[in-house]
């Protein structure tokens, strides 16, 4: 899809550049004359804003960083200065902790488009693993940050998650105490964590240039999933997606905005304005919202080492996601039924969430269970069953035709065979 | 020195205060190590529903939603309501609990108490600060100054808990620190009505929830406080620390204790949250201006992809 790049140089100073180090004529090619299936829909901005959060969140990071304490005895002082005393403190800090979240929302978003439409089939395999491998970073980022105000929940959230290495056999003990630095949860770990914490960001950033690299060598996928045909079916990356682009974030900015400004502590949990104290354990420990899912998960198996495999299980599953789904029609469009478990499991994702920010007691044990049990049953066996079951319904010839019938100007769609 | 209404008997109003605390202290100190066995039943691990006989939630109680004037878009601290709230934490709140984050140069904001420059000093100058070491290598007390922050009633949390069986906790971030759940649906609701004032309920109703007949099931250990509010359990140390005519206000307001609860709330708002007003202010100013950006972006796009079928 990339091809060579049609960039000509005008300028003297240009022309020397691009003999030496052909940069311009890489983001002309990437970000400029780089074709785009002229059907994407708005779920495909996401990439934009996703790209747009990271670059924030390292912007209001490094703020951040400047006047943070890492050490137990005054990392929260020094998160209450930051919030009273610092000029525009205050708004930093909310911007980076709400950024957080609306990251998530927007990566969960664009993960749910890839399997809506297929993004993750045949060329693009490589580009949605290292879509998972994001994931992972974020989790890990994520995780480490919301320890570093060293609130209760701070403290206790990585108690909780810390421990579960412990239940490795033979060398659990040891791999925890040696993430910790100690016997315990405390100083030293809060200084590794902030150390990483500020390291996994760029390690994000490199992953992000290699997935968006693999993206314009396979090319977008698109909502009709079928393969770009001819130049036709194309339109030029700007000014047709800059623009839509640009027109996505600013919307999703009023959301984040929203947040920010009005309900900064919505999402956070009250017991992180209390001091870490390890002697007081939390009535209900629950992590932020972006990772109840995984939380009920992890709480479903009683078993705590079956607990830990089936946490890490859940997300090691998604790399091997182009491989179990056997269809090799891309679009939920064209699938009648996988269309209806996609919502299913979309639902069963949002149940698992619910049941997260609940005490694991009764009746939400058993419903978590069940929730468990049916998010690995839809990778591992319905979506290899359906798609050597399902009948796909026919699809258009080309991304044109079908926008032609669409709009009326052209005969309605008829059989081909389009993905594959 | 009138300004700020010292109140007229300071030591009986301590004494009182904190015998009754230490009673209470004892009688819930079976209560708290029993609530600590549950939460290690509760945590991650050999799973299931621990299978504990205790079907009460708490809260058992939800607390009343007041109006704030810090609440919605445009809220704004009242800044009366703040001074009242202010005198209410200083003549009885103090006695045992700290605002150590708050300075003295904090109550001259104007979105806030809105203080004088001289009335600070002259506020701070009334506190003794302990400071150095001098060049003897001696600490030493002096008068506050506005750069000071509120000395808390102790030096350190262990006197703190050796007077009353349990350190009374700081008041800075009380207002965030605390809130009772609102379940699913409420959250949603919360969302798009901004509801972010479930501390100050949260306090307002705990001040106020003394001296209600125990829900059927509870047993209140003897010294013990009944309060249906209260967040992990039926039953608080803190003894009421509010009675009507307490606190002799100025401005003509209710000398109750529902007035006294309703400022000291705000005030703590206040405390845990001293830039609402101009956050609020600014994320006015940012929607708006985000509102004709996306406009200004939303006809560029159209234009642009006018020309084409898509």
């Amino acid at each position: 899809m990339e091809g060579h790049s049609t960039y000509q140089p005008r300028s003297g100073g240009a022309r020397w550049l691009e003999r030496r180090l052909p940069i311009i004529g890489l983001v002309h090619s990437s970000f400029i004359a780089y074709p785009t299936p002229r059907n994407l829909n708005y779920w495909w901005t996401f990439g934009a804003i996703l790209t747009f959060m990271l670059v924030a969140q390292i912007v209001t990071g490094i703020v951040l960083a400047m006047h943070y304490v890492s050490a137990g005895s005054m990392a929260f002082d020094s998160v209450e200065a930051i919030m009273r005393d610092v000029n525009w403190g205050w708004l930093l800090r909310y911007l980076h902790a709400n950024g957080a979240s609306v990251f998530f929302f927007a990566v969960y978003i664009h993960m749910f488009r890839g399997m809506y439409y297929g993004s993750y089939k045949e060329p693009r395999e490589v580009l949605w693993i290292l879509g998972v491998l994001i994931l992972l970073l974020m989790i890990a980022t994520a995780f480490m940050g919301y320890v570093l105000p060293w609130g209760q929940m701070s403290f206790w959230a990585a108690t909780v998650i810390t421990n579960l290495f412990s239940a490795i056999p033979l060398v659990g003990e040891s791999v925890t105490m040696w993430l910790w630095g100690g016997f315990a949860v405390d100083s030293a770990t809060l200084n590794r964590f902030y150390s990483l914490h500020y390291l996994l960001p760029f390690m994000i950033a490199g992953v992000v240039a290699l997935h968006i690299w693999a993206l314009h060598v396979a090319g977008q996928n698109n909502p009709l999933g079928i393969d770009v045909k001819s130049k036709e079916d194309t339109l030029a990356f700007t000014p047709y997606a800059t623009i839509k682009d640009t027109f996505a974030t600013v919307l999703f900015l009023v959301l984040f905005a929203w947040l920010v400004f009005f309900l900064p502590n919505y999402l956070g949990h009250p017991d992180n304005y209390i001091p870490a104290n390890s002697l007081k354990t939390p009535a209900h420990i629950v992590p932020e919202w972006y990772f109840l899912p995984f939380y009920a998960i992890l709480r479903a198996i009683p078993n705590k080492l079956l607990g830990v495999i089936a946490l890490f299980a859940a997300i090691a599953v998604l790399f091997f996601l182009p491989w179990l789904d056997t269809s090799r029609v891309r679009s939920a469009v064209f699938r009648p039924i996988y269309r209806q478990f996609f919502w299913i499991f979309a639902l069963v994702c949002l149940g698992l969430g619910y049941l997260g920010s609940q005490p694991a007691e009764g009746g939400y044990i058993i419903a978590s269970r069940i929730l468990t049990a049916y998010y690995f049953l839809h990778f591992l066996i319905i979506l290899p069953v359906l798609g050597l079951i399902e009948r796909p319904k026919p699809r258009p010839a080309s991304i044109t035709e079908a926008i032609l019938a669409k709009s009326g100007h052209g005969a309605p769609a008829h059989a081909a065979g389009g993905a594959s | 020195m009138s300004l700020f209404g010292k109140d007229t008997d300071p030591v009986t109003r301590t004494a009182r205060h904190s015998l009754i605390a230490m009673i209470a202290a004892i009688g819930v100190g079976l209560g708290a190590s029993q609530a600590v066995a549950e939460d290690e039943g509760a945590g991650h691990g050999d799973g299931a529903a621990t299978g504990q006989a205790e079907t009460l939630h708490y809260p058992l109680e939800k607390p009343p939603l007041l109006d704030w004037s810090f609440a919605g878009v445009f809220g704004k601290y009242d800044r009366a309501q703040l001074q009242r709230g202010f005198q209410v934490y200083r003549q009885v709140c103090s006695q045992c609990h700290g605002i150590k984050y708050v300075a003295f140069r904090n109550l001259a904001d104007p979105d806030g108490l809105g203080y004088s420059e001289e009335q600070v000093a002259a506020l701070a100058a009334e506190y003794e600060i302990t400071d150095g070491p001098n060049e003897s290598g001696d600490m030493f007390t002096r008068p506050g100054r506005p750069s000071d922050r509120f000395p808390s009633p102790f030096p350190n949390e262990q006197a703190a808990a050796a007077v009353y069986g349990a350190a009374p906790p700081d008041l800075s971030l009380m207002a965030k620190a605390r809130g009772a759940p609102r379940g699913p649906l409420w959250t949603v609701i919360d969302f798009f009505t901004q509801y972010q004032e479930a501390g100050p309920n949260y306090i307002h109703a705990l001040l106020t929830g003394y001296g209600q007949e125990p829900h059927a099931g509870v047993t209140v250990p003897p010294g013990g406080n009944y309060n249906p509010y209260f967040l992990s359990g039926p039953v608080i140390a803190m003894p009421p620390p509010l009675a009507d005519g307490d606190v002799t206000y100025s401005d003509g307001s209710p000398q109750t204790v529902d007035q006294y609860a309703t400022d000291v709330s705000a005030f703590l708002m206040w405390t845990a949250e001293p830039h609402l007003v101009a956050r609020k202010r600014l994320g006015f100013q940012v929607i708006i201006f985000l509102a004709i950006f996306a406009t200004l972006m939303y006809l560029t796009k159209r234009r642009v992809w006018a020309a084409v079928a898509h």
